[in-house]
């Protein structure tokens, strides 16, 4: 089938006719995916609304379709729970320095690994990448990082996870398709290792950078399971593992906040009064809203990061 | 000369290096040194010393001690019925993906795309906040059902020890499934355009491309998640089963390693946590370097 006569083929108009089979397989897909997303999106909804709505009528599950008496006072209530703010710092702390050092990290280490003249390459390569196949174990862990006196200590959510082998093999495939000529004229030119790493590679493998980082960034900021093992100074905690407790424990934060805030016009302030549902719903909404609000931005990396998987070592 | 030159060169550049692999050494080969509690009778803060060794007493335990027997069989069926069921149901992101790539309107696919991936990127805690708000007995779904008459008691989703696998599958899929369709859409993307245009031509009609040309060039990507899947067989992650477990079904939830978490930091079975996660490991190695021979043989290619 040639060329041209597909394109004759496709401006005849004939073939966007649908047959009755493909109608109806055209609206079934529709009304399917429709409710996939639906499934997906409103969820997120349901929390957002319930939020904002009138605590009574939340708490006993009457805010469904859109919100009813609308208050944002929750918000600022939430803020006043001991260590939800400091919770905040800890997990922006730990993804913002996170995310910078996974990123060095993988950067140059999958540069080094390309210079043919690092001693050693082929064994420490595999020294690095042979780490994505194997784990010690939580005891084992737990004890070194006892050892090390990372328990209670905030460079415990950095420094193990400093280090991504799939990071770092995904950087160095990207390197490896930049073209030689170019470090070759720049170490002709008098540039060492270094040089060359921060002036011609860091600039042109941004766009992989771009990718890493984002993807640390949301490992980093969902993290939960470290907090559990190694934390138990509440300065420390972060806002997953505070959510987590709070769905727990509901209830006496609810008390706790109610006693505190308790004003002169109690009739008045029912709706705004605190109730267990009100301080989970908004404490979610603040802890996946930031994920939500940079999404859009970083869906474009999405294709390449999921090629990460993918990777060959 | 120049070669004097050169090695002096290398082994610079790999001082470079050292920092970063002496943080490789000490957070992924050093607690390797860990292994060894496997072997002793260990109960912390007793520093270890050899007249608290006690050989292979723990890996005996996991065969001979009836109570552990049964704990361990308990674990490993919720593991594979809940790997099982990933694997039984792995194609799903790839059909996802074939008849979402099917919709002609552009907007309304990119709209799909967009929100099914979104649940990816929240942590488990999140979706328990969800799971918990949705499914409570003040959620939306009770809320719906009693409205509608359906029932008067609102039904207890999370606290009951009916369906947990199937339940813990759905919250894998709703997290997931959108995502893994990336690769899948990527794999579509990449067809040529004119295989599909000449079958149309020679008179196919949706479900006959789908069938003959869409599946068949997306199979190969299919197959290595399949593999991929084998060979994480029982590495299932702990943290959604820990956020949603709960007394009532904590009988079906304990996967192998929720198991090993809760060994050694709920009962105090250091030393048999550390020898099960051993076993694990032993394990996955072989499965993976299995599925990657597979691979080898039937793609040719592996992918380790």
């Amino acid at each position: 089938m040639g060329k041209k006569k597909i394109d004759e083929y496709k401006s005849s108009g004939v073939h966007y006719k649908q047959s009755f089979g493909d109608r109806v397989i055209s609206i079934i897909t529709y009304i399917v995916y429709s409710v996939f997303a639906f499934v997906c999106v409103y969820p997120f909804y349901y929390i957002f609304i319930n939020s904002i709505s009138s605590n009574q009528l939340s708490e006993r599950g009457k805010v469904i379709f859109w919100p009813k008496e609308v208050h944002f006072t929750n918000y600022a209530s939430v803020m006043k729970i001991d260590g939800l703010f400091d919770a905040f710092k800890v997990s922006l702390g730990r993804t913002v320095v996170g995310t910078i050092f996974a990123v060095f990290s993988s950067a140059f280490l999958g540069y080094m690994f390309t210079r043919k003249t690092l001693w050693g390459r082929k064994f420490w390569f595999r020294f690095v990448a042979a780490t994505m196949y194997f784990n010690a174990g939580i005891i084992p862990l737990y004890i070194t990082m006892t050892n090390l006196h990372l328990t209670n200590n905030f460079w415990v959510y950095v420094l193990p996870m400093a280090i991504s082998p799939f990071y770092m093999i995904l950087c160095k495939t990207f390197v490896e398709s930049v073209p030689n000529e170019l470090s070759d004229a720049a170490s002709i030119d008098g540039a060492g290792t270094l040089r060359i790493f921060f002036s011609i590679m860091l600039p042109i493998i941004k766009p992989i950078l771009a990718t890493v980082a984002i993807f640390t960034a949301v490992n980093q900021w969902n993290a939960f399971q470290d907090t559990l093992l190694y934390i138990t100074e509440k300065k420390l905690y972060t806002l997953q593992f505070v959510l987590y407790n709070y769905i727990n424990q509901a209830s006496s934060i609810k008390a706790l906040l109610n006693g505190s805030t308790s004003g002169t016009n109690i009739v008045a302030s029912m709706a705004k009064m605190q109730t267990a549902t009100s301080i989970r719903m908004t404490v979610t909404v603040v802890v996946v809203a930031p994920v939500l609000l940079v999404y859009p931005f970083f869906q474009r990396y999405f294709t390449k990061g999921i090629m990460i998987g993918a990777v060959k070592g | 000369m120049v070669n004097k030159k050169k090695k002096w060169r290398g082994f610079q550049e790999f001082l470079y290096i050292l920092p970063f692999l002496i943080i490789v050494a000490i957070f992924s080969y050093y607690p390797l040194y860990g292994w060894v509690y496997a072997f002793f009778d260990y109960k912390p803060p007793k520093p270890l010393s050899m007249d608290l060794f006690v050989g292979f007493k723990w890996f005996k335990t996991m065969v001979e001690n009836p109570v552990k027997v049964k704990q361990i069989l308990g674990v490993l069926r919720n593991t594979f019925a809940i790997s099982g069921l990933s694997l039984l149901f792995s194609w799903f992101p790839m059909i996802f993906a074939v008849f979402l790539n099917e919709i002609k309107c552009v907007p309304f696919k990119k709209f799909v795309q967009t929100v099914t991936t979104i649940p990816n990127f929240i942590s488990w805690v999140l979706v328990f906040s969800i799971a918990y708000s949705v499914f409570s007995s003040t959620g939306v779904i009770n809320s719906i059902l009693m409205e509608l008459g359906v029932t008067t008691e609102p039904i207890m989703f999370l606290k009951s020890a009916e369906h947990v696998y199937f339940k813990q599958w759905l919250w894998l899929t709703w997290k997931n499934a959108g995502w893994a369709a990336i690769m899948y859409i990527a794999a579509i993307t990449g067809i040529d355009e004119e295989l599909t245009e000449a079958a149309r031509v020679d008179g196919a009609n949706r479900m006959q491309i789908i069938r003959h040309i869409t599946i068949p060039s997306i199979l190969p990507t299919y197959f290595v998640i399949v593999m991929l899947n084998l060979a994480n067989f029982l590495t299932n992650g702990m943290e959604q089963f820990y956020v949603f477990a709960n007394s009532f079904n904590k009988e079906y939830i304990q996967v192998l390693d929720l198991y090993v978490y809760n060994l050694a930091m709920g009962s105090g079975g250091y030393s048999l946590s550390v020898a099960i996660s051993i076993l694990k490991t032993v394990v996955s190695i072989v499965l993976l370097t299995a599925t990657n021979k597979f691979s080898k043989l039937v793609r040719g290619e592996g992918f380790i």
